[in-house]
């Protein structure tokens, strides 16, 4: 049960990376579906700078370079020349898995250390619960990090402010001149960024080898995960916990006596989704939803 | 800096220059790539583009005998041009009416478990001569229904069918894992998560000998003449259109908006649903966890560069398919990658969206003299 | 013409000189010369179209006039942008809510606030509420405010930069008239601290209440400036809209038995002004105006007329008799009724159609409608001199002036019995819009019943018969057009009662008292009214064919009614009209 409650928590950081960085993107209004593309992007391009300079920091730095331009084609062609976004996040992640591959052809079957783990002070060397917790790689805290500074940074700050009245309604922020396309470019932009650190923690930690489309659909999981926290950043934890339960729950199924299909347990995450996505869009009152999510816009002059 | 500027009525010329532009465009920088990577573009091309040109002009060249072979390749890529048609053509209609079916790869994958299914589990008693028209149908179903969900969600409670549609590839994608595992896993299949192979009478007869091509063929243009014909000339069509481009217009027009949405969705599930059910009995003859079904999202982009019409979607479909067997091919001679196939149709798509801006706006180099 | 009162001399704060804005060949502003003192509340008033809100967004800094000089404090500024506008100390309240709905009140104020830290701006709207009465609580979100709740949102977020001049647009277009009552003891303090105001309106008697100067717009220049207080409404009016042209009547009438009855319908949307009981009805051989400034609610009414909107009672819609109030638009065109909308492209007609393809939009579903569509599209363009490219051209391509006739010819072209039509002649050119008034006008002469929804009183008294006046979504009774003046229609429009209007307009009349005639139900109004005349020649009319126009002389002018009838749209018999419970378009605050 222990070693099942550690994976979740790993296998719940490229979630949380990943999700977190659609959410400030989708928070801003826009909808980028090419999530799983930037991913991939930035675990081989983790993997790649990792195993040639031999440090990890670097590696990470890498692979949040690579998803950010990943994220920098969708900011050309959705928001610089209005392509429709779904349309556009798709070609990147067409576009991201097949380059991914390419880059990372010479890559497949090396191997890397495995990222330092935090060791469990002594005195707490007893307490499972700290073991679980603790036991973990830098990563791991920084994904933590992450998700607590954006959600404090949406709500207590005055950048985040702008974001969120941009995704409101981008006539009115237009009008009171806060920019729209410059907001929107830089949070896809970071969207970018964090995917790739998503993708840097499976090349780097959680495999850690590179593997030609090895995210198997975890970007798609955390656009699901988005939805399913309602916009909101620390529900980003339940939700990525509960889905990576479900997937590490596969693999401990004997070990927790789990009598379903294992596939039930894959799919469990979107069909969670649909059925947050269809009481969000029921509920007479407004949730978190960006108004303007996913729609085009172009200043009049 | 380029500045977009708004035309006072979308621009036909630059609708039809756009995907030209775009498909020169990828091949320019393809050929970069390859170069790039110390491969000759000059072969590269030859792979690619030529190969199935190259080998029929053999074929006209060779004696009898030596034939049926160089027929094979040209063969391969009008069959790959069977399911991205036949699943393009009804999502050109899809977003014709603004309705986005992202999720064609899930009802591609329900008409090839419901096509299984027949196939697997019908009575011996069935007669042979039905067997094949019964598991199409019921494939056709299967993706009508799996289509249904996210039209029912969108009408009902408003549920975005970007998002929906998507989350429904992955779990019909769980689904088809799980029946070839578990209760349709073929018992004399020493383990392999497939099913039993389907009865000799659900193959879709061949058209040519030597080669893989079959009568879906007909099957498929047919469909694509119906649904030009329905667009064209139909209510329907005129529907889909108004609802697309006007909605208040549609509205006034008396065209409920509800009703398109379940047209729309209903028909491009079905052909997906029927392109599932077709590459199932007729090539790869049982179901496995691997069945194509990437052809869903390799579908959209033939839509998109087809202009959404059923025989731009036609032509669009066999340049995706030459992309996908100019990649085998290159994978074969010049040791590229599988994945290059994909780097070039994300680019042709990336490329293609961009340049549709011209459609709507005139590019225009940004003078200092206006603010 | 400033106030009489013995006031210190004025000292000018902001003076436009000589404005004037094109929009290619279309002139929003000619030549417009203002100022406004400190202190002082200045109405702008005019008509839609007349100008105002493209003047104001030239003092935003949002537009860039084409010529002419912007003064503050008697120097020559350049406001290039709404931050230019900021800092000289412009404030702005917009007519349409700039407010962002999923955020709260303090994040809103603090958006147009970069530098103020959360708690200065919770101190100075503490300040502001205390002072002005703008109670604001500043966690709650904007979505679950109130329309007047909304409103002092976007008023504290301008008064908070402490701006030398306000300018409010249209600001109580949504308010109920206790929020506006509240709105503007506010404005009246405000301005007492020697804040300059411009207040946008054409709703005169609320100028009245506040305003010291008014500037009147039209067609794009200053026609007057006058003293609101004293200068009769009637002749505001009139300086608003303009000498009306003689009217193009018609020298018979052709009025029958009722084609579409509405009754009692209401209609509730969710953007908009909602419907509340409407009634009326249209009678053949007559156009029936339906006046009213924008967003009273004529949206709602042409959706629920032309089905769009179905209305929960099918019997509250009937058209010669036949329930059609749940029918879909296209069973209604079935029976014989047609509609035009305000919106040309986009609602009317599809720009990427060719033109025969927009011809389908109102003519599929019909018996023959769909057939050789081509033809009847050139014939369409033939007959009502439609002017555009050569073959099919794409709507998109035509002119305002000659789509709008198009959308007139493609519904006359099918002789419906009833048209229902939403500003036939919204900016469109002058031939153009007196062609199509004759064609509807025609169309009467052949039996049909035109209903027109319009904002052009001009246009009204050009062509109506009977009018009935639509204010936040309640209709009023219907005036025979020769018993209504166009400044008394623009009172009506402008939501003041006929009570209010002969307690405050004591100017001399030629017309003897009183004039107005109501003949909404036409079972209900005595024999000797005006449409117990206009339904005389009934009998003329149904035993004529259509094709041939009767000629049948003019029916006598109505006489005056016997005794002089208290009109009231309510039937009440207080001279102060109250507004009843349910009047408010806004929710209620809680």
């Amino acid at each position: 049960m222990e070693a099942f409650l550690i994976a979740v928590i790993v296998a719940a950081t490229p979630f949380l990376f990943a999700a977190t960085g659609e959410l400030v993107a989708e928070r801003s209004g826009v909808l980028n579906l090419g999530v799983e593309g930037m991913m991939l992007l930035g675990a081989v391009a983790a993997f790649a700078t990792a195993l040639t300079t031999g440090s990890s920091l670097m590696g990470i730095a890498a692979g949040a370079a690579a998803g950010m331009a990943g994220a920098f084609l969708f900011v050309i062609v959705a928001l610089g020349f209005t392509a429709n976004q779904a349309a556009t996040g798709l070609a990147l992640t067409i576009f991201g898995t097949g380059a991914s591959g390419l880059i990372g052809k010479d890559f497949v079957g090396q191997a890397l250390a495995p990222m330092p783990k935090f060791t469990v002070p002594e005195a707490l060397a007893d307490n499972a619960a700290a073991r679980i917790l603790l036991a973990h790689d830098g990563m791991v805290f920084g994904a933590v990090a992450l998700v607590i500074l954006v959600w404090a940074w949406l709500n207590f700050t005055r950048t985040g402010l702008r974001l969120r009245a941009v995704g409101d309604d981008h006539g009115s922020a237009q009008a009171l001149g806060l920019g729209v396309l410059k907001v929107r470019s830089l949070a896809v932009l970071f969207g970018g960024a964090c995917a790739g650190l998503g993708g840097a923690y499976l090349s780097l930690v959680y495999t850690p080898l590179w593997a030609e489309d090895m995210t198997a659909g975890r970007g798609w999981i955390a656009l699901a995960l988005v939805v399913f926290a309602s916009w909101r950043p620390l529900r980003l934890f339940i939700g990525a916990l509960i889905f990576a339960a479900f997937d590490q729950a596969r693999n401990y199924r004997e070990t927790l006596d789990i009598d379903i299909p294992s596939q039930f347990l894959s799919m469990a995450p979107y069909l969670a989704t649909i059925i947050a996505l269809v009481v969000i869009s029921l509920a007479s009152r407004r949730s978190d939803a960006p108004a303007c999510l996913g729609r085009d816009f172009r200043p009049d002059r | 800096m380029i500045r977009l500027e708004k035309r006072a009525a979308p621009s036909t010329k630059a609708a039809i220059l756009s995907p030209l532009i775009a498909i020169a465009l990828t091949v320019a920088c393809g050929l970069l790539m390859i170069q790039a990577a110390g491969k000759s573009p000059g072969d590269a091309v030859d792979a690619y583009f030529l190969f199935p040109f190259n080998d029929l002009k053999a074929y006209f060249a060779a004696g009898e005998e030596a034939r049926a072979s160089l027929l094979y390749q040209p063969a391969e890529v009008v069959l790959k041009a069977i399911p991205l048609a036949l699943i393009g053509v009804g999502l050109a209609v899809a977003f014709r009416a603004g309705i986005f079916n992202i999720g064609a790869a899930g009802q591609y994958i329900l008409g090839a478990i419901f096509a299984g299914a027949v196939a697997l589990y019908a009575p011996d008693t069935t007669p042979q001569i039905i067997l094949l028209p019964a598991c199409l149908i019921a494939g056709t179903l299967g993706g009508l229904l799996w289509a249904l969900i996210p039209a029912f969600l969108r009408v009902r409670a408003g549920a975005s069918e970007i998002l929906t549609s998507l989350m429904l590839t992955y779990v019909a994608g769980y689904l088809l894992d799980w029946v070839v595992r578990g209760p349709w896993r073929d018992p004399l299949g020493f383990g392999f998560p497939q099913s039993r192979e389907f009865p000799e009478a659900t193959a879709m007869p061949l058209l040519l000998e030597g080669t893989r091509l079959h009568w879906g063929l007909f099957v498929m243009l047919a469909v694509v003449a119906a649904v030009w014909f329905a667009m064209a000339r139909t209510i329907t069509g005129f529907r889909v259109n108004i609802t697309g481009l006007a909605p208040r217009a549609a509205h006034f027009a008396g065209f409920q908006q509800g009703r398109t949405i379940y047209v729309v969705f209903l028909l491009s599930g079905a052909l997906a649903g029927l392109a599932g059910a077709l590459e199932t009995t007729a090539i790869i003859g049982q179901l496995q966890p691997e069945i194509s079904a990437e052809y869903g999202f390799a579908a959209i982009i033939v839509a998109f560069l087809g202009r959404l019409h059923p025989v731009g979607v036609l032509l669009a479909a066999l340049v995706l398919a030459l992309t996908y067997i100019g990649g085998e091919n290159a994978q074969i001679t010049l040791g590229l990658p599988r994945n290059a196939t994909l780097v070039f149709q994300g680019m042709l798509l990336l490329f293609l969206l961009a340049c549709d801006a011209m459609i709507h706006y005139r590019l225009r180099w940004r003078t200092t003299a206006r603010v | 013409m400033t106030s009489g009162n013995a006031t210190p001399p004025r000292s000018v704060l902001f003076e436009a000189r000589s404005i004037a804005k094109s929009f290619g060949d279309v002139h929003a502003n000619r030549d417009i010369s203002l100022d406004v003192a400190m202190g002082e509340k200045l109405a702008l008033l005019g008509e839609n179209g007349a100008g105002k809100s493209t003047f104001v967004k030239m003092i935003d800094g949002v537009l860039r006039p084409d010529r002419g000089e912007f003064l503050w404090r008697g120097k020559p500024v350049s406001i290039s942008s709404p931050a230019v506008a900021r800092q000289l100390g412009i404030g702005m309240v917009f007519q349409h809510f700039s407010t962002f709905e999923a955020l709260t009140v303090g994040e809103n104020l603090a958006l147009a606030l970069p530098k103020l830290s959360k708690r200065a701006i919770g101190k100075k709207a503490a300040e502001l509420s205390d002072k002005y009465g703008l109670t604001l609580r500043l966690s709650r979100r904007v979505e679950a405010l109130s329309a007047g709740e909304k409103q002092r949102v976007e008023i504290v977020r301008a008064l908070i930069q402490t701006p030398k001049l306000l300018i409010l647009d249209e600001p109580t277009s949504v308010l109920t008239p206790q929020e506006a009552d509240r709105l503007f003891e506010t404005l009246d303090a405000l301005a007492a601290d020697g804040m300059a105001l411009i207040y946008i309106s054409h709703r005169l008697p609320e100028i009245r209440q506040l305003c010291d100067r008014a500037t009147i717009l039209r067609q794009g220049a200053v026609v007057a400036t006058c003293d609101p207080k004293t200068t009769p409404l009637s002749q505001i009016a009139e300086m608003m809209i303009g000498k009306t042209a003689d009217p193009i009547r018609r020298t018979g009438s052709y009025v029958g038995a009722a084609r579409l009855k509405v009754d009692n319908l209401s209609i509730s949307v969710p953007e908009g002004t909602s419907l509340k009981k409407i009634s009326f009805n249209a009678r053949r051989g007559e156009i029936l105006a339906i006046a009213g400034v924008a967003g009273e609610g004529q949206e709602a009414l042409f959706s629920a007329l032309s089905g769009e909107i179905p209305a929960r009672r099918a019997k509250s819609i009937t058209l010669s008799d036949k329930p059609i109030g749940a029918m879909g638009p296209t069973r209604r065109r079935r029976l014989g009724i047609a509609f035009a909308p305000e919106q040309r492209l986009g609602h009317a007609a599809v720009g990427d159609f060719p033109l025969s393809e927009n011809l389908r939009i109102t003519r599929h579903g019909l018996r023959g409608g769909e057939t050789s569509l081509k033809a009847r599209a050139a014939k369409i363009r033939e007959a009502f001199d439609v002017r555009a490219g050569a073959g099919d051209p794409k709507a998109a391509t035509l002119s305002g002036g000659n789509l709008q006739k198009f959308v007139m010819g493609r519904e006359i072209d099918r002789e419906p019995e009833v048209f229902v039509v939403a500003q036939p002649t919204w900016g469109v050119d002058a031939g153009a819009a007196s062609f199509i008034r004759n064609e509807l006008m025609r169309m009467t002469e052949k039996g049909a019943a035109v209903v027109v929804i319009s904002q052009d009183l001009e246009e009204i008294f050009q062509i109506a018969d009977r009018v009935a006046v639509l204010h936040r979504g309640e209709l009023s009774e219907t005036f025979a057009i020769d018993a209504l003046t166009p400044e008394r229609i623009g009172l009506l429009m402008s939501g003041s009662d006929i009570a209010d209007l002969e307690m405050v307009d004591n100017t001399p009349e030629p017309r003897p008292q009183p004039k107005l005639v109501a003949s909404n139900d036409a079972a209900s109004v005595p024999p000797a009214s005006a449409s117990a005349v206009l339904s005389e020649p009934v009998r003329t009319v149904e035993t004529e064919t259509a094709s041939a126009p009767p000629s049948t002389p003019a029916p006598p002018k109505p006489p005056p009614p016997q005794a002089p009838t208290r009109l009231s749209t309510r039937g009440t018999t207080s001279v102060q009209w109250t507004p009843p419970e349910s009047f408010h378009p806004v929710r209620p605050e809680q």
